[in-house]
Protein backbone atom coordinates (compact mmCIF):
# COMPACT_ATOMS: atom_id res chain seq x y z
CA UNK A 1 0.00 0.00 0.00
CA UNK A 2 2.32 2.50 1.30
CA UNK A 3 5.40 4.28 -0.82
CA UNK A 4 4.15 3.03 -4.40
CA UNK A 5 4.48 5.74 -6.71
CA UNK A 6 1.88 6.81 -8.13
CA UNK A 7 0.78 7.95 -11.62
CA UNK A 8 -0.07 11.43 -13.16
CA UNK A 9 -3.23 10.42 -13.96
CA UNK A 10 -3.68 7.58 -10.64
CA UNK A 11 -5.83 9.04 -7.70
CA UNK A 12 -4.63 8.13 -4.10
CA UNK A 13 -6.77 8.04 -1.21
CA UNK A 14 -5.46 8.54 1.99
CA UNK A 15 -6.72 8.19 5.18
CA UNK A 16 -5.27 9.61 8.66
CA UNK A 17 -5.98 8.24 12.25
CA UNK A 18 -9.57 7.85 11.34
CA UNK A 19 -12.32 7.49 13.98
CA UNK A 20 -15.64 7.30 13.89
CA UNK A 21 -18.13 7.18 17.10
CA UNK A 22 -21.63 6.29 17.71
CA UNK A 23 -23.22 7.25 20.64
CA UNK A 24 -19.60 8.22 22.01
CA UNK A 25 -18.38 4.59 21.42
CA UNK A 26 -15.96 4.00 18.95
CA UNK A 27 -16.80 1.78 16.39
CA UNK A 28 -13.16 2.45 14.35
CA UNK A 29 -10.05 3.90 15.29
CA UNK A 30 -6.52 4.63 14.45
CA UNK A 31 -7.13 3.50 10.91
CA UNK A 32 -4.28 5.16 8.63
CA UNK A 33 -3.14 3.83 5.37
CA UNK A 34 -2.30 5.52 1.78
CA UNK A 35 -3.67 4.05 -1.46
CA UNK A 36 -1.90 4.34 -5.15
CA UNK A 37 -4.12 3.42 -7.94
CA UNK A 38 -4.01 0.96 -9.56
CA UNK A 39 -4.85 -0.69 -6.05
CA UNK A 40 -7.44 -2.96 -3.99
CA UNK A 41 -8.45 -3.40 -0.09
CA UNK A 42 -9.84 -5.32 1.56
CA UNK A 43 -12.23 -4.57 4.52
CA UNK A 44 -12.51 -7.13 6.73
CA UNK A 45 -14.26 -7.97 10.32
CA UNK A 46 -17.16 -9.54 12.33
CA UNK A 47 -20.82 -8.25 11.74
CA UNK A 48 -20.57 -4.93 13.70
CA UNK A 49 -16.88 -4.03 13.54
CA UNK A 50 -17.88 -1.32 11.62
CA UNK A 51 -16.77 -2.09 7.95
CA UNK A 52 -20.29 -0.24 6.53
CA UNK A 53 -19.54 2.66 8.69
CA UNK A 54 -15.67 2.56 7.27
CA UNK A 55 -16.70 2.38 3.64
CA UNK A 56 -19.41 5.02 4.09
CA UNK A 57 -16.54 7.22 5.61
CA UNK A 58 -14.59 6.65 2.86
CA UNK A 59 -17.21 7.31 0.50
CA UNK A 60 -17.95 11.18 2.37
CA UNK A 61 -21.79 9.88 2.67
CA UNK A 62 -20.73 10.17 6.71
CA UNK A 63 -18.35 12.32 7.97
CA UNK A 64 -15.65 10.77 10.46
CA UNK A 65 -15.58 11.60 14.31
CA UNK A 66 -11.32 12.49 14.01
CA UNK A 67 -9.06 11.81 11.16
CA UNK A 68 -9.05 12.67 7.88
CA UNK A 69 -10.19 10.83 4.30
CA UNK A 70 -8.06 12.98 1.28
CA UNK A 71 -7.99 12.23 -2.40
CA UNK A 72 -5.70 13.33 -4.40
CA UNK A 73 -5.42 13.18 -8.21
CA UNK A 74 -1.65 14.22 -9.24
CA UNK A 75 -0.98 15.79 -5.99
CA UNK A 76 -3.47 18.04 -6.17
CA UNK A 77 -6.65 17.71 -3.57
CA UNK A 78 -10.32 16.29 -4.44
CA UNK A 79 -12.75 18.33 -3.58
CA UNK A 80 -16.12 16.32 -2.30
CA UNK A 81 -18.28 17.80 -5.37
CA UNK A 82 -15.75 16.33 -8.04
CA UNK A 83 -14.85 13.32 -5.81
CA UNK A 84 -18.85 12.28 -6.65
CA UNK A 85 -18.06 12.16 -10.60
CA UNK A 86 -15.10 9.64 -9.47
CA UNK A 87 -16.87 7.11 -6.97
CA UNK A 88 -19.25 4.11 -7.55
CA UNK A 89 -20.68 2.35 -4.86
CA UNK A 90 -22.42 -0.87 -4.49
CA UNK A 91 -24.16 -1.89 -1.00
CA UNK A 92 -27.53 -3.87 -0.28
CA UNK A 93 -28.51 -1.14 1.58
CA UNK A 94 -28.50 1.13 -1.00
CA UNK A 95 -31.75 1.25 -3.40
CA UNK A 96 -32.81 2.79 -6.37
CA UNK A 97 -36.13 3.70 -7.37
CA UNK A 98 -38.68 0.91 -7.42
CA UNK A 99 -41.48 3.21 -9.26
CA UNK A 100 -38.49 3.89 -12.34
CA UNK A 101 -37.62 1.61 -14.77
CA UNK A 102 -34.20 0.21 -14.59
CA UNK A 103 -33.37 2.65 -17.88
CA UNK A 104 -35.13 5.50 -15.78
CA UNK A 105 -33.08 4.97 -12.86
CA UNK A 106 -29.98 5.52 -14.48
CA UNK A 107 -30.70 8.38 -16.58
CA UNK A 108 -32.51 10.22 -13.67
CA UNK A 109 -29.48 9.74 -11.67
CA UNK A 110 -26.61 10.26 -13.98
CA UNK A 111 -28.87 13.89 -14.96
CA UNK A 112 -28.90 14.55 -10.94
CA UNK A 113 -25.22 13.58 -10.57
CA UNK A 114 -23.88 15.63 -13.55
CA UNK A 115 -26.63 17.39 -15.26
CA UNK A 116 -26.93 15.73 -18.22
CA UNK A 117 -27.73 12.69 -19.52
CA UNK A 118 -25.03 9.72 -20.16
CA UNK A 119 -24.80 8.55 -24.20
CA UNK A 120 -27.63 5.97 -24.87
CA UNK A 121 -24.51 3.57 -25.86
CA UNK A 122 -23.10 4.06 -22.40
CA UNK A 123 -26.02 3.34 -20.85
CA UNK A 124 -26.37 -0.05 -22.96
CA UNK A 125 -23.06 -1.32 -22.39
CA UNK A 126 -23.43 -0.99 -18.86
CA UNK A 127 -26.55 -2.61 -18.83
CA UNK A 128 -25.65 -5.48 -21.28
CA UNK A 129 -22.59 -6.15 -18.70
CA UNK A 130 -24.71 -6.85 -15.93
CA UNK A 131 -27.27 -8.43 -18.18
CA UNK A 132 -30.31 -6.71 -17.76
CA UNK A 133 -30.94 -5.04 -21.19
CA UNK A 134 -33.95 -7.10 -21.94
CA UNK A 135 -35.14 -6.03 -18.93
CA UNK A 136 -34.22 -1.84 -19.05
CA UNK A 137 -38.22 -0.58 -19.26
CA UNK A 138 -39.32 -2.61 -16.69
CA UNK A 139 -40.00 -0.99 -13.40
CA UNK A 140 -37.22 -1.78 -10.89
CA UNK A 141 -39.99 -2.64 -8.31
CA UNK A 142 -40.84 -5.71 -10.73
CA UNK A 143 -36.94 -6.99 -10.01
CA UNK A 144 -35.70 -9.48 -8.01
CA UNK A 145 -33.59 -8.74 -5.33
CA UNK A 146 -30.33 -9.95 -7.25
CA UNK A 147 -31.31 -8.26 -10.55
CA UNK A 148 -32.13 -5.26 -8.25
CA UNK A 149 -28.42 -5.88 -6.65
CA UNK A 150 -26.69 -6.10 -10.57
CA UNK A 151 -28.78 -2.90 -11.51
CA UNK A 152 -26.67 -1.12 -8.98
CA UNK A 153 -23.30 -2.33 -9.90
CA UNK A 154 -24.56 -0.46 -14.01
CA UNK A 155 -25.50 2.57 -11.34
CA UNK A 156 -21.61 2.32 -9.72
CA UNK A 157 -19.61 2.39 -13.31
CA UNK A 158 -22.29 4.57 -15.70
CA UNK A 159 -19.62 6.95 -15.08
CA UNK A 160 -16.23 4.93 -15.50
CA UNK A 161 -15.83 6.15 -11.39
CA UNK A 162 -11.78 6.12 -10.96
CA UNK A 163 -12.92 5.16 -7.28
CA UNK A 164 -15.23 1.71 -6.77
CA UNK A 165 -16.60 1.04 -2.77
CA UNK A 166 -18.14 -2.43 -2.63
CA UNK A 167 -19.72 -3.43 0.13
CA UNK A 168 -20.80 -7.13 0.71
CA UNK A 169 -20.32 -6.74 -3.14
CA UNK A 170 -21.72 -10.35 -3.88
CA UNK A 171 -25.16 -10.14 -1.89
CA UNK A 172 -28.62 -11.50 -3.46
CA UNK A 173 -26.20 -12.85 -6.50
CA UNK A 174 -26.41 -16.01 -8.14
CA UNK A 175 -23.44 -17.80 -9.99
CA UNK A 176 -24.13 -15.68 -13.01
CA UNK A 177 -24.25 -12.15 -11.07
CA UNK A 178 -20.96 -13.74 -9.19
CA UNK A 179 -19.01 -13.79 -12.52
CA UNK A 180 -20.05 -10.60 -13.56
CA UNK A 181 -18.81 -8.52 -10.57
CA UNK A 182 -15.69 -10.61 -10.43
CA UNK A 183 -15.40 -9.29 -13.85
CA UNK A 184 -15.97 -6.04 -12.95
CA UNK A 185 -13.37 -6.18 -9.73
CA UNK A 186 -10.93 -7.40 -12.25
CA UNK A 187 -11.33 -4.71 -14.62
CA UNK A 188 -11.49 -1.81 -11.30
CA UNK A 189 -8.43 -3.27 -10.60
CA UNK A 190 -6.60 -2.39 -13.59
CA UNK A 191 -8.20 1.32 -13.87
CA UNK A 192 -8.04 2.71 -10.44
CA UNK A 193 -8.99 2.17 -6.45
CA UNK A 194 -11.16 -0.60 -5.71
CA UNK A 195 -12.34 -0.79 -2.04
CA UNK A 196 -13.99 -4.14 -0.97
CA UNK A 197 -16.15 -4.88 2.26
CA UNK A 198 -16.70 -8.23 3.02
CA UNK A 199 -16.90 -11.26 5.26
CA UNK A 200 -16.01 -13.56 2.59
CA UNK A 201 -12.13 -14.52 2.67
CA UNK A 202 -12.64 -15.39 -1.70
CA UNK A 203 -14.02 -11.97 -1.87
CA UNK A 204 -10.92 -10.41 0.83
CA UNK A 205 -8.76 -11.87 -1.58
CA UNK A 206 -9.29 -10.29 -4.67
CA UNK A 207 -7.54 -7.36 -2.96
CA UNK A 208 -3.89 -6.59 -2.53
CA UNK A 209 -3.87 -4.95 0.74
CA UNK A 210 -6.39 -5.19 3.96
CA UNK A 211 -7.61 -3.58 6.58
CA UNK A 212 -9.26 -5.35 10.01
CA UNK A 213 -11.66 -3.86 11.96
CA UNK A 214 -11.50 -6.08 15.57
CA UNK A 215 -14.79 -4.55 16.49
CA UNK A 216 -14.14 -3.06 19.23
CA UNK A 217 -13.28 -0.12 18.37
CA UNK A 218 -9.25 -1.22 17.12
CA UNK A 219 -8.24 -2.66 14.16
CA UNK A 220 -5.14 -3.83 12.42
CA UNK A 221 -3.48 -3.87 8.95
CA UNK B 1 -24.98 26.24 -14.91
CA UNK B 2 -24.59 22.92 -13.65
CA UNK B 3 -25.48 23.22 -10.46
CA UNK B 4 -29.26 24.72 -11.46
CA UNK B 5 -29.15 21.86 -14.10
CA UNK B 6 -28.54 19.20 -11.29
CA UNK B 7 -31.05 20.83 -8.95
CA UNK B 8 -33.53 20.97 -11.57
CA UNK B 9 -32.83 17.01 -12.60
CA UNK B 10 -33.58 16.69 -8.78
CA UNK B 11 -37.19 18.18 -8.97
CA UNK B 12 -37.94 16.93 -12.09
CA UNK B 13 -36.99 13.13 -10.20
CA UNK B 14 -39.23 14.22 -7.38
CA UNK B 15 -42.32 15.31 -9.53
CA UNK B 16 -42.15 12.31 -11.97
CA UNK B 17 -41.84 10.17 -8.82
CA UNK B 18 -44.99 11.88 -6.85
CA UNK B 19 -47.20 11.19 -10.59
CA UNK B 20 -46.32 7.61 -10.20
CA UNK B 21 -46.61 7.35 -6.36
CA UNK B 22 -49.01 9.90 -5.35
CA UNK B 23 -47.22 9.89 -1.75
CA UNK B 24 -47.56 13.69 -1.07
CA UNK B 25 -50.65 14.18 -3.40
CA UNK B 26 -53.07 11.08 -1.59
CA UNK B 27 -52.34 12.87 1.95
CA UNK B 28 -53.09 16.44 1.11
CA UNK B 29 -55.88 15.82 -1.33
CA UNK B 30 -57.61 13.58 1.37
CA UNK B 31 -56.94 15.82 4.06
CA UNK B 32 -58.08 18.60 2.48
CA UNK B 33 -61.31 17.60 1.42
CA UNK B 34 -62.09 15.41 4.88
CA UNK B 35 -61.33 18.36 7.25
CA UNK B 36 -63.47 21.16 5.08
CA UNK B 37 -66.31 18.66 5.01
CA UNK B 38 -65.55 18.34 9.16
CA UNK B 39 -65.95 21.81 8.97
CA UNK B 40 -68.85 22.23 6.58
CA UNK B 41 -70.73 20.02 8.73
CA UNK B 42 -70.23 21.88 12.12
CA UNK B 43 -71.39 25.06 10.80
CA UNK B 44 -74.34 23.63 9.10
CA UNK B 45 -76.16 26.74 8.27
CA UNK B 46 -74.28 29.59 10.19
CA UNK B 47 -72.49 32.06 8.38
CA UNK B 48 -68.86 32.20 10.03
CA UNK B 49 -67.49 35.54 10.38
CA UNK B 50 -63.85 36.46 8.20
CA UNK B 51 -61.97 35.72 11.08
CA UNK B 52 -63.18 32.69 11.78
CA UNK B 53 -62.79 31.65 8.35
CA UNK B 54 -59.21 32.83 7.97
CA UNK B 55 -58.35 31.70 10.51
CA UNK B 56 -59.93 27.63 10.05
CA UNK B 57 -58.47 28.57 6.04
CA UNK B 58 -54.87 28.44 7.47
CA UNK B 59 -55.65 25.45 10.00
CA UNK B 60 -56.79 23.22 6.70
CA UNK B 61 -53.36 24.69 5.07
CA UNK B 62 -50.75 23.72 7.91
CA UNK B 63 -52.39 20.48 9.07
CA UNK B 64 -52.54 19.49 5.22
CA UNK B 65 -49.32 20.24 4.92
CA UNK B 66 -48.01 18.37 7.86
CA UNK B 67 -49.63 15.24 6.67
CA UNK B 68 -48.25 15.40 2.71
CA UNK B 69 -44.43 18.06 3.06
CA UNK B 70 -42.68 15.54 5.38
CA UNK B 71 -42.92 12.75 2.53
CA UNK B 72 -40.13 14.37 0.24
CA UNK B 73 -37.38 13.50 2.90
CA UNK B 74 -38.79 10.45 4.55
CA UNK B 75 -39.99 8.35 1.43
CA UNK B 76 -36.33 8.75 0.37
CA UNK B 77 -35.76 7.45 3.85
CA UNK B 78 -37.96 4.89 3.94
CA UNK B 79 -37.05 3.32 0.23
CA UNK B 80 -33.73 3.30 0.92
CA UNK B 81 -32.75 5.58 -1.68
CA UNK B 82 -31.41 9.11 0.33
CA UNK B 83 -27.92 6.99 0.24
CA UNK B 84 -28.30 7.56 -3.90
CA UNK B 85 -29.06 10.94 -3.24
CA UNK B 86 -26.35 11.39 -1.09
CA UNK B 87 -23.82 9.59 -3.41
CA UNK B 88 -24.28 11.67 -6.45
CA UNK B 89 -25.45 15.52 -5.23
CA UNK B 90 -24.56 17.85 -3.06
CA UNK B 91 -26.42 19.03 0.04
CA UNK B 92 -26.75 22.11 -1.77
CA UNK B 93 -28.44 20.61 -4.86
CA UNK B 94 -30.60 18.08 -2.63
CA UNK B 95 -31.95 20.99 -0.03
CA UNK B 96 -32.27 23.83 -3.09
CA UNK B 97 -33.87 21.00 -5.07
CA UNK B 98 -36.41 19.48 -2.34
CA UNK B 99 -37.32 22.71 -1.21
CA UNK B 100 -38.49 23.77 -4.75
CA UNK B 101 -40.70 20.60 -5.07
CA UNK B 102 -42.05 21.26 -1.66
CA UNK B 103 -42.68 25.40 -3.12
CA UNK B 104 -44.92 23.41 -5.88
CA UNK B 105 -46.68 21.28 -3.42
CA UNK B 106 -47.60 23.39 -1.42
CA UNK B 107 -48.32 26.23 -3.94
CA UNK B 108 -51.16 24.24 -5.51
CA UNK B 109 -52.20 22.85 -1.95
CA UNK B 110 -53.17 26.52 -0.89
CA UNK B 111 -54.67 26.97 -4.56
CA UNK B 112 -57.01 24.30 -4.15
CA UNK B 113 -57.95 25.27 -0.50
CA UNK B 114 -58.30 28.51 -1.65
CA UNK B 115 -60.75 27.68 -4.52
CA UNK B 116 -62.58 24.68 -2.08
CA UNK B 117 -63.13 27.65 0.54
CA UNK B 118 -64.81 29.99 -2.44
CA UNK B 119 -66.84 27.36 -3.72
CA UNK B 120 -68.32 25.61 -0.35
CA UNK B 121 -67.86 29.16 2.23
CA UNK B 122 -70.46 32.31 1.02
CA UNK B 123 -68.64 33.97 3.17
CA UNK B 124 -65.49 33.65 2.20
CA UNK B 125 -65.24 36.71 -0.49
CA UNK B 126 -61.74 37.92 -1.07
CA UNK B 127 -62.57 41.61 -1.41
CA UNK B 128 -58.81 42.91 -1.62
CA UNK B 129 -56.92 40.36 -4.24
CA UNK B 130 -53.71 41.94 -4.39
CA UNK B 131 -53.56 41.41 -0.51
CA UNK B 132 -54.18 37.71 -1.19
CA UNK B 133 -52.15 37.23 -3.58
CA UNK B 134 -49.17 37.89 -1.65
CA UNK B 135 -50.32 36.26 1.25
CA UNK B 136 -50.92 33.09 -0.59
CA UNK B 137 -47.30 33.19 -2.18
CA UNK B 138 -45.49 34.40 0.96
CA UNK B 139 -47.29 32.55 3.16
CA UNK B 140 -46.80 29.16 1.07
CA UNK B 141 -43.43 29.69 0.41
CA UNK B 142 -42.65 30.39 4.00
CA UNK B 143 -44.81 26.80 4.95
CA UNK B 144 -42.51 25.12 2.97
CA UNK B 145 -39.33 26.44 3.76
CA UNK B 146 -40.51 25.78 7.54
CA UNK B 147 -41.26 22.25 6.50
CA UNK B 148 -38.14 21.35 4.28
CA UNK B 149 -35.54 21.64 7.09
CA UNK B 150 -38.00 20.06 9.08
CA UNK B 151 -38.46 16.85 7.05
CA UNK B 152 -35.15 16.67 6.47
CA UNK B 153 -34.15 16.39 10.55
CA UNK B 154 -37.36 14.01 11.21
CA UNK B 155 -36.55 11.96 8.19
CA UNK B 156 -33.86 9.89 10.16
CA UNK B 157 -36.22 9.64 13.59
CA UNK B 158 -38.25 6.77 14.37
CA UNK B 159 -41.48 8.58 15.49
CA UNK B 160 -41.41 10.84 12.54
CA UNK B 161 -44.80 10.53 12.37
CA UNK B 162 -45.71 12.49 15.56
CA UNK B 163 -42.62 14.13 15.55
CA UNK B 164 -43.15 16.88 12.50
CA UNK B 165 -46.50 18.51 13.88
CA UNK B 166 -45.15 18.80 17.21
CA UNK B 167 -41.76 20.46 15.92
CA UNK B 168 -43.48 22.22 13.25
CA UNK B 169 -46.26 24.22 14.79
CA UNK B 170 -43.58 26.40 17.26
CA UNK B 171 -41.59 27.12 14.42
CA UNK B 172 -44.65 28.28 12.49
CA UNK B 173 -46.23 30.05 14.75
CA UNK B 174 -44.98 33.26 13.93
CA UNK B 175 -45.83 33.09 10.04
CA UNK B 176 -49.26 31.49 10.79
CA UNK B 177 -50.31 34.28 13.21
CA UNK B 178 -48.91 36.70 10.38
CA UNK B 179 -51.08 35.17 7.77
CA UNK B 180 -54.01 35.13 9.32
CA UNK B 181 -54.09 38.38 10.40
CA UNK B 182 -53.33 39.70 6.71
CA UNK B 183 -56.01 37.19 5.17
CA UNK B 184 -58.49 38.82 7.73
CA UNK B 185 -57.47 42.03 5.79
CA UNK B 186 -57.86 40.44 2.55
CA UNK B 187 -61.13 39.18 3.35
CA UNK B 188 -62.55 42.72 4.90
CA UNK B 189 -61.20 44.56 1.60
CA UNK B 190 -58.53 46.59 3.48
CA UNK B 191 -56.32 48.62 0.92
CA UNK B 192 -52.69 47.21 0.03
CA UNK B 193 -51.21 49.62 2.73
CA UNK B 194 -52.52 48.11 6.32
CA UNK B 195 -50.75 45.20 5.13
CA UNK B 196 -47.56 45.79 4.34
CA UNK B 197 -46.28 45.39 8.26
CA UNK B 198 -47.69 41.74 7.67
CA UNK B 199 -45.50 41.22 4.74
CA UNK B 200 -42.71 42.64 5.78
CA UNK B 201 -42.85 40.20 8.85
CA UNK B 202 -43.59 36.97 5.96
CA UNK B 203 -41.02 38.26 3.80
CA UNK B 204 -38.29 38.40 6.92
CA UNK B 205 -39.58 35.24 7.81
CA UNK B 206 -39.23 33.38 4.54
CA UNK B 207 -35.20 34.58 4.36
CA UNK B 208 -34.65 33.67 7.65
CA UNK B 209 -36.33 29.99 7.52
CA UNK B 210 -34.23 29.77 4.23
CA UNK B 211 -30.66 30.82 4.69
CA UNK B 212 -30.72 29.26 8.11
CA UNK B 213 -31.99 25.98 6.60
CA UNK B 214 -29.76 26.14 4.03
CA UNK B 215 -26.92 26.68 6.52
CA UNK B 216 -27.95 23.69 8.68
CA UNK B 217 -29.14 21.23 6.20
CA UNK B 218 -25.17 19.89 5.36
CA UNK B 219 -25.11 18.53 8.86
CA UNK B 220 -28.68 17.12 8.65
CA UNK B 221 -27.86 15.53 5.94
CA UNK B 222 -24.67 14.36 6.04
CA UNK B 223 -24.74 12.79 9.74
Amino acid sequence: MDGRDHSMNGIRLQVTDLRRDFNRRPVFQGISFTLDSPASLAVTGLNGAGKSTLVKVLAGVIGPTAGTVAYQRAGVPIEIDTLRHELGFVSPYLNLYDEFSAEENLRLLSRIRSGNEPASATIERRMQQVNLWNRRHDDVGTFSSGMKQRLKYAFALLHEPAVLMLDEPTSNLDAEGIAVVEAIVAEQKERGLLVVATNDESEAAWCTARVHLSGSGGNKR
Amino acid sequence: MSTIARTWALVVKDARSELRTRYAMNALVMFVITSVATILFAMREDQASPELLAGMYWVVVFFSSMSGLSRIFVSEEEKGTALALQLIASPTVVYVGKLLFNCGLTLLLTLAVTVLYLIVFPGFVVASLDIFAVTWLLGSLGLASAATIIAAIIARANTRGTLYPVLSFPVLIPLLMTVMRSTIRALAGEPFENALGEFQVLFSYLLVMTGGSYLLFEHVWKD
